[in-house]
């Protein structure tokens, strides 16, 4: 264990290296990140006060909370490998990996980590002055706020699993651009991205709750804003795990069977 | 006598590739139907490499030479045939066989673009788990043979390709493998950075005792690091032996180079003259023959200078590329 500990650790340095000689696209970046959340959040404020102050469940401050809270979450689980990963192959890039000691999974994992390390602090700053602005309604308390810390480490894991297995598509096809969008709207709307999963249709709250998605943004950021109650976190608990472990036996195959092709066809 | 290092037997690796015509209709055509055609970019080839040894790797492009590096460290899966190297089998990549051969491809990039070579340097001393004293004692042997000392602390994409090659060489040898395959590795670089650079393979060889193959498309390579060579045209083993007697089989001339005291002569009755000027005459005449001509040459000329030479190894190279195999 300790040596991949030091792996990970190396792998900070370099990324951080790295992160700083592009200090004005690390700038751009976080501006994306921060409008995303922010548009939904004026958009459902603007819907909330014109519908007398709230809508569903939800006031326009408890608006202002999910999303700011949301913004934070998406932070500490969002990946970019599905983008990287076919010109990756296509440059040979996998190549000089595979002659690694090392699977793969670990560099990009560390990489995402380590870059989620820097630019956290960053988002905070943010989410402090967005709380300034808006003035979100939280009412967190301490057992919800310590649930959160494995739900949001099992969270990254899920996604990172699950979208990392997803960027192995770029074995089958060039066409990966298209997977990477019908994914990506699943997301938008099954995870509690666009609007908090509550104010959909009940067969869709339902959906959600069946799928991974809700359990790799919208679960940890309802847990953190106070509405679960210890029932349903520990319930969520435990499907995270579940399908932490579905993800994991996932990547196993899809990675196995990319890489038999891969080593079949050449690159 | 030990296991080999390196053991090919019957190679062979068959890829698959679907073929269409240039153009709309033919494009339209192949969303229904579409060619797929084998090809062998390996066959059936087999060769040793003792322990130490290192050895050319010779073909004109798309001989199936890569193909052959991929399998031998385990980024192809063989068709058919066997590989072992240092007695594992490559394509199981277990970490105790990654960690004993190194891949150093010419146009490949393995180091991080944007920061100095030192940090991709650490980042390979954590993967490959190598223990501090002996990183820093191989990082300096390295940036002494290499002459890399001012370079390390460059971020990579300031360096010059042949500044940058060296340093992808030093991160691919940092764990001491001791199987090294070289594709290309002087590939793109001047003169004297490929003298550098061949001067480097052989130190490495001989510090280390290493097994190296190397691929080249620059004989001056080839000369000057191996007694041995294995050339593969078309995916088929050609020749596997010493270099001097592939010279000798793929060769029926020789080149005699002579000076003569007045110039204007007709010397085509002697051999097929190639060069001609200012009374310096370079002729190709049969291997068998040269003796008899040379004499009638020195009886029947107003000679300075005569010599006799082998042709050139790119010569005899591409000679033995341009033969037709059944």
């Amino acid at each position: 264990m300790r040596p991949l500990a030091l792996f990970y650790l190396q792998q900070f340095k370099t990324t951080f290296a790295t992160m700083v000689q592009y200090r004005a696209s690390l700038f751009i970046w976080m501006i994306g990140h921060v409008l995303e959340p922010l548009v939904y959040l004026v958009v459902w404020t603007v819907v909330a006060e014109g519908a007398g102050g709230r809508a569903g469940d939800y006031t326009t401050a408890q608006f202002a909370g999910y999303f700011i809270v949301l913004m934070l979450v998406e932070n500490v689980s969002y990946t970019w490998i599905m983008y990287e990963y076919d010109y990756r192959i296509r440059e040979g890039m996998l190549s000089a990996a595979l002659l690694r000691p090392l699977h793969p999974i670990h560099a990009d994992m560390a990489d995402n980590m380590s870059s989620k390390a820097i630019t956290l602090p960053f988002m905070f700053v943010v989410a402090a002055v967005l709380a300034a602005i808006f003035h979100p309604a939280m009412s967190p308390r301490l057992w919800a706020v310590a649930a959160a810390i494995p739900a949001l480490i099992l969270a990254f894991l899920l996604r990172f699993l699950l979208e990392w297995t997803l960027a192995q598509a770029a074995f089958w096809t060039t066409r990966v651009s298209a997977i990477n969008q019908s994914y990506f709207v699943f997301v938008l709307f099954l995870s509690g991205q666009v609007a908090p999963l509550t104010l959909f249709p009940h067969a869709l709250q339902v959906l959600a709750a069946i799928l991974p998605f809700r359990w790799m943004l919208g679960f940890p950021v309802e847990l953190l804003l106070g509405r679960l109650t210890p029932v349903e976190a520990l319930t969520g608990l435990g499907v995270q795990v579940i399908w932490v472990a579905i993800a994991y036996g996932l990547m196993r195959i899809v990675w196995r069977a990319g890489i038999r092709l891969y080593s079949a066809v050449g690159a | 006598m030990t296991d080999p290092a390196i053991h090919i037997h019957e190679l062979s690796k068959t890829y698959e590739v679907t073929e269409r015509e240039s153009g709309l209709r033919a494009s339209v055509r192949s969303l229904v139907h579409r060619t797929r055609e084998e090809v062998r970019a390996v066959d059936r080839i087999s060769f040793d490499l003792a322990a130490g040894e290192v050895v050319g790797f010779l073909g004109p492009n798309g001989a199936g030479k890569t193909t052959t590096l991929k399998m031998l460290s385990g980024l192809l899966y063989p068709t058919a045939g066997e590989v072992t190297v240092l007695g594992h089998v490559p394509s199981k990549r277990l970490g105790t066989f990654l960690r004993q051969i190194t891949l150093v491809m010419g146009q490949r990039n393995q180091l991080v673009w944007d920061i100095p070579a030192l940090d991709s340097f650490e980042l390979n001393r954590a993967i490959y788990r190598i223990p501090h004293a002996e990183y820093r004692h191989t990082l300096d042997e390295l940036t002494q043979l290499l002459e890399l000392g001012p370079l390390l602390r460059k971020p990579v994409r300031n360096l010059s390709l042949g500044e940058r090659m060296k340093c992808e060489i030093a991160a691919a040898l940092l764990h001491r493998p001791q199987v090294v395959f070289l594709d290309e590795p002087t590939i793109g670089l001047d003169v004297t950075m490929q003298r550098r650079i061949r001067e480097f393979i052989a130190e490495y060889n001989r510090r280390f005792g290493a097994t190296v193959l190397l691929t080249s498309h620059y004989m001056a390579d080839v000369e000057a690091l191996c007694r041995r060579v294995v050339v593969i045209h078309h995916g088929r083993l050609l020749f596997d032996g010493d270099l001097s007697a592939l010279v000798r089989q793929f060769t029926a001339h020789k080149t005699v180079v002579l000076q003569l005291a007045e110039a204007t002569r007709d010397l085509g009755k002697y051999g097929e003259v190639l060069s001609a000027a200012d009374g310096r005459y370079t002729l190709r005449v049969p291997k068998a023959e040269t003796a008899r001509i040379t004499e009638r040459l020195l009886a029947d000329l107003p000679v300075i200078d005569l010599l006799v030479e082998d042709p050139p190894i790119e010569e005899v190279i591409e000679r033995v590329f341009a033969q037709e195999i059944e």
